[in-house]
């Protein structure tokens, strides 16, 4: 059983390891959605190991939250792009000066 | 458990390729690997729903959104390599390598009873189960839910929208503008129309049998041998081909003024 967690752990790692390395916003994004992809394998693999489906559930509150937060990021994402033409993350830098 | 291998092995090599892919629709292609291979991993483990749900809402959802907004805000753009931080990348690499050593281990060392199984909880079907869950137990975050996604969608709107600077030019303004121009107001003339061939570098003639000249895309114009590439087909050159078009036209109209 514990292999699909160390699955999900690789793939959060592999998420977390892409939005540190690269500078389009969208694609520091997707790697977020992958992050949160893992942690539901986690949910639904503990979910079989104990035996009720509250870990089932608590992904499908996972994937209703991710599908929120897709719509509001990539709105501020198309927002910034608007403004300055660029959708890599080191551009909008106006709050450090 | 072959059903686990190898999805895993696809799955990790495509979140692999999807955070080294420089190219940002790629990286979204990749994503929609990593993400059916864990709806088919979803389907091995006892959550038939949760495996749909992931290939609707998931892949063909947010995935597609994705790709919209890859496509407006412009696919050519690719990482640059030039690091603001000086050696960001290596430490990134390092960190996420010690961060997955860490879990990995972490889960290794840990005990885990033995399987306790959904059969029992997937009694009445998995769906049931699930429905039974979110409308008693979990009731109340099902409620907030609805809250949550009416503030998105509203959020969404409120940021996508841009105001208008200048007002609207009315059909008359427009009108105007056109005529006022200087150019050729109406619509240009399609290619072919008059001329020997229906074809889209076939200039129109005008009823003298010249050429019109806006009939064409300056494109083709450009190239220069649209006229002579259509005169060899009547097995003539263009000037006579001309003039014999002119002098059937010419008998038609004399024979219907008869």
């Amino acid at each position: 059983m514990s292999h699909y967690l160390i699955l999900s752990a690789l793939l959060f790692s592999i998420g977390a390891v892409g939005v540190l390395i690269r500078r389009n916003a969208i694609v520091v994004f997707m790697c977020v959605e992958l992050m949160l992809n893992a942690t539901n394998l986690a949910f639904v693999s503990f979910s079989k190991m104990h035996g009720n489906l509250d870990g089932q559930v608590i992904a499908f509150f996972v994937m209703v939250v991710a599908a929120a937060e897709v719509v509001v990021g990539l709105a501020i994402i198309m927002t910034i792009f608007r403004s300055r033409r660029s959708s890599s993350v080191d551009d909008a830098s106006l709050l450090k000066y | 458990m072959v059903a686990f291998w190898i999805l895993a092995v696809v799955s990790v090599a495509a979140a692999l390729g999807m955070i080294f892919q420089r190219k940002a629709v790629y990286s979204a292609l990749l994503l929609a690997v990593v993400m059916l291979s864990l709806a088919a991993l979803y389907a091995v483990q006892d959550a038939p729903f949760l495996a749909l749900v992931q290939v609707i809402v998931y892949t063909g959802a947010v995935l597609m959104l994705f790709l919209f907004v890859l496509m407006l805000v412009g696919v050519a753009t690719v990482d640059s390599l030039v690091e603001t931080l000086s050696g960001q990348r290596i430490w990134a690499a390092v960190a996420g390598l010690g961060f997955a050593g860490l879990l990995v281990f972490g889960i290794g060392n840990a005990v885990f009873a033995a399987d306790a199984g959904l059969a029992a909880a997937n009694g009445e079907g998995n769906v049931m189960g699930l429905a039974r869950l979110i409308f008693n137990k979990y009731v109340f975050a099902f409620e907030v839910t609805s809250a949550l996604l009416i503030t998105a969608a509203l959020g969404a709107m409120v940021l996508a929208h841009k105001e208008r600077v200048s007002p609207k030019a009315n059909q008359r303004q427009l009108s105007e503008q056109r005529f006022k121009s200087g150019e050729h107001p109406g619509n240009l003339p399609s290619s072919g129309t008059y001329a020997r061939h229906n074809a889209v570098d076939m200039p129109a003639l005008l009823p003298d049998g010249s050429v019109a000249e806006r009939s064409l895309n300056p494109v083709l114009t450009a190239r220069g041998d649209t006229v002579d590439r259509h005169a060899d087909l009547a097995g003539e050159s263009q000037t006579e081909a001309i003039a014999g078009d002119v002098e059937a036209v010419e008998k038609t109209v004399e024979e219907a003024q008869k």
